[in-house]
């Protein structure tokens, strides 16, 4: 992924005359969000308006979960990141270019979604099903290349999947299901992830599979992650940036560790919780006690 | 290990692919060597090489072949198109009744009989073509807005309410003339007989148009049986697949049901056989659907030259005799094979 990277004018006049040791420097550095949203109005109908009027910087490289209450607007904000509803106002920015403008196929090479409970083809294989994220990629013209092999191949190695290749996607566990899906997104080869929910209906061991292989998605090919979260402990482990959503508004982002707080989660969830910290880890744990 | 798995895999394709090509040779020879009327092997080598051998020449020239190629194109035309309907609306069970195709030529060539006393072939095969893609249209226009698309019912319930609709009127008009009447019913029957070369002219081009339509949205219909979201997710525009897909099942089951009449079952069944055969991937599943659509339909009309002989059964009767228990036995295997039965013995283990 190409990070431009803008230097405010005073910054840049530093750089020339440094006056002040670098590291001063390091945080002014400021890297174009990967999704930028402004002044975002979405809704379906005049009257069903789920989000008014939102701004919203997704960072560059980072993971970014986004959780709140069932109705808080963070599927529909999702849908909205992803090109699938067409903001009532405002704008939707991916490296700095409105995407609602942006051909279908270029934006789909640089913006990947996973949607909640998509549908597996009857009898499809996993290979066959995680091929179809190079459809971006591919066209009547340009048919299936060495390239595009060698991202399927990568896809199935990462999620831990060659040797079920040839079997029927169906005929699997609903924790390798969920990898077939998320090898094909990965297949996609988009500096940019979008997941809804990728954790609904797994025990908890397949939901830990699942965040450890997002986390290494991220760490390791620096993709920018953004997703929704039903579990707050999750969330808070998972997150560089976590996004609290409430009536259709942000209501608190930034790290887990300063952002959960009693207050944030009484406003979000309506419920009284207490928030601990993890002893070894530094994390935010939280317990939920009982309802507002 | 997963290489020797695509392996075995592609060869399971080949030889499926294989099959398929050969049954389609066998059958094109058994469709030109069996008729009513029996041929000398000698004479029907000799007459298809270009020699005179009179009776023999007349047959095979003006009368197997043209119904053989009609058998060919159109039962392509109906296997594919039945691949692509189901794709198209994410429904099993799509086939040209469904969308309205088939009403639209019926009533298109009952008003040609009715209003303008037209009895001729060709004219009715244009007639039908017309009617089958206006009523085609219609339901693919309404389906594809945006409220009715969300649901994969969407374009079988409007394809049922339109085939209602314009049933109705041929009802109506079928019942006030005695000639319209006579048409109808030997059109409904669906018949390769006494079609003729300028039939086999008249529709091998829209059938061929409507082929190469197909295969060229094939991948974008792979993303699509994905559901609307993940579809566009690929970058795939949901109007334009779905208009264009449309319009190939339109072309395809127009012409095919203009030419023949309304042939039971193919559309319906075979993209389930083919599915089975070579698994749901479009590039392979349209190929396989037209060539068994193909071997079927000639199959069907080379049985009913033979089986009444010297009377024949219309193709399309054989068709629904033998289709019929196909698609029951086609059901269990589909159910004892299916995604339940698959977890279940999967848990077994």
């Amino acid at each position: 992924m190409t990070m431009h990277t803008e230097w405010p004018t005073e910054t840049a006049k530093l750089l020339v005359e440094p006056q002040l040791p670098i590291e001063f420097l390091l945080p002014v550095k400021q890297p174009t969000p990967a999704l930028r949203a402004e002044g975002l109005t979405l809704g379906y109908g005049p009257d069903r308006v789920v989000v008014d009027n939102l701004d919203l910087d997704l960072p560059a490289g980072a993971v970014s979960v986004i959780i709140g209450a069932n109705g808080s607007g963070k599927s529909t904000l999702l849908r909205a990141l992803s090109r699938l509803l067409a903001p009532q106002r405002g704008t939707v920015y991916l490296d700095g270019r409105p995407v609602h403008p942006m051909r279908s196929r270029d934006f789909a090479r640089q913006l990947g979604l996973l949607p909640q409970g998509p549908t597996t083809p009857d009898g499809i294989t996993v290979r066959d099903l995680v091929r179809l994220g190079r459809l971006p990629h591919t066209s009547l013209w340009r048919q299936w290349s060495a390239q595009d092999e060698a991202a399927l191949q990568q896809a199935l190695v990462a999620t831990d999947l060659q040797h079920l290749a040839d079997e029927p996607v169906d005929a699997l566990s609903g924790g390798q299901r969920q990898r077939t899906w998320l090898a094909l997104v990965i297949a996609q080869e988009t500096p940019v992830l979008l997941l809804d929910e990728p954790t609904t209906y797994l025990d908890l061991a397949h939901q830990l599979d699942v965040l450890e292989l997002v986390r290494t998605l991220n760490r390791e090919s620096g993709r920018t992650i953004v997703m929704v979260l039903h579990d707050i402990n999750q969330a808070c482990r998972y997150a560089d940036h976590l996004i609290a959503m409430h009536r259709g508004r942000v209501v608190a982002q930034g790290h887990p560790t300063d952002v959960v707080t009693p207050a944030l989660l009484r406003e979000v969830f309506d419920v009284h919780c207490r928030v601990l910290t993890d002893p070894d880890s530094g994390w935010p744990v939280v317990v939920p006690m009982n309802r507002c | 290990m997963a290489g020797a798995g695509t392996r075995s895999a592609k060869g399971r394709l080949t030889a499926w692919a294989l099959v398929l090509a050969v049954s389609v040779l066998v059958v094109t020879a058994v469709g030109l060597t069996f008729g009513s009327q029996a041929i000398p092997l000698t004479d029907l080598l000799a007459a298809l090489a270009g020699h005179d051998r009179g009776d023999a020449s007349i047959i095979v020239w003006d009368q197997r072949l043209p119904r053989t190629a009609l058998g060919l194109l159109v039962g392509a035309a109906l296997g594919i198109g039945g691949a692509v309907a189901q794709g198209l609306t994410r429904n099993a069970l799509a086939d040209p009744s469904l969308l309205g195709v088939s009403a639209g030529a019926a009533l298109a060539i009952a008003v040609g009989t009715f209003t303008f006393g037209i009895t001729a072939l060709a004219p009715q095969v244009a007639l039908g073509i017309f009617g089958a893609m206006v009523a085609g249209a219609v339901v693919l226009l309404l389906g594809t807005r945006r409220s009715i698309a969300a649901t994969p019912q969407g374009f079988a319930l409007i394809g049922v309410a339109i085939s209602a609709i314009l049933g109705s009127i041929l009802s109506t008009m079928v019942f006030l003339d005695a000639d319209t009447m006579d048409e109808y019913r030997f059109w409904m029957v669906g018949s390769l007989a006494g079609r003729g070369t300028s039939t086999v002219m008249a529709v091998a081009p829209v059938i061929l148009i409507g082929i190469a339509l197909a295969m060229a949205c094939s991948r974008l219909l792979d993303a699509l049986v994905l559901g609307d979201d993940a579809a566009q997710a690929l970058g795939v525009g949901l109007l334009r697949t779905r208009l264009v897909a449309g319009a190939a099942v339109i072309i395809l089951t127009g012409s095919a049901v203009a030419a023949a009449g309304p042939i039971a079952f193919i559309g319906l069944v075979v993209p389930h056989a083919a599915r089975h055969m070579g698994g749901p991937r479009a590039s392979w599943l349209l190929p396989f659907s037209g060539a068994l659509g193909a071997v079927l339909l000639v199959t069907a009309d080379v049985l009913g030259r033979i089986v009444v002989r010297p009377m024949e059964l219309q193709a399309g009767v054989v068709t629904a005799l033998l289709g019929a228990p196909l698609a029951l036995l086609m059901i269990a295997r589909v159910l004892s094979a299916g995604p339940a039965a698959r977890m279940a013995r999967a848990a077994r283990r």
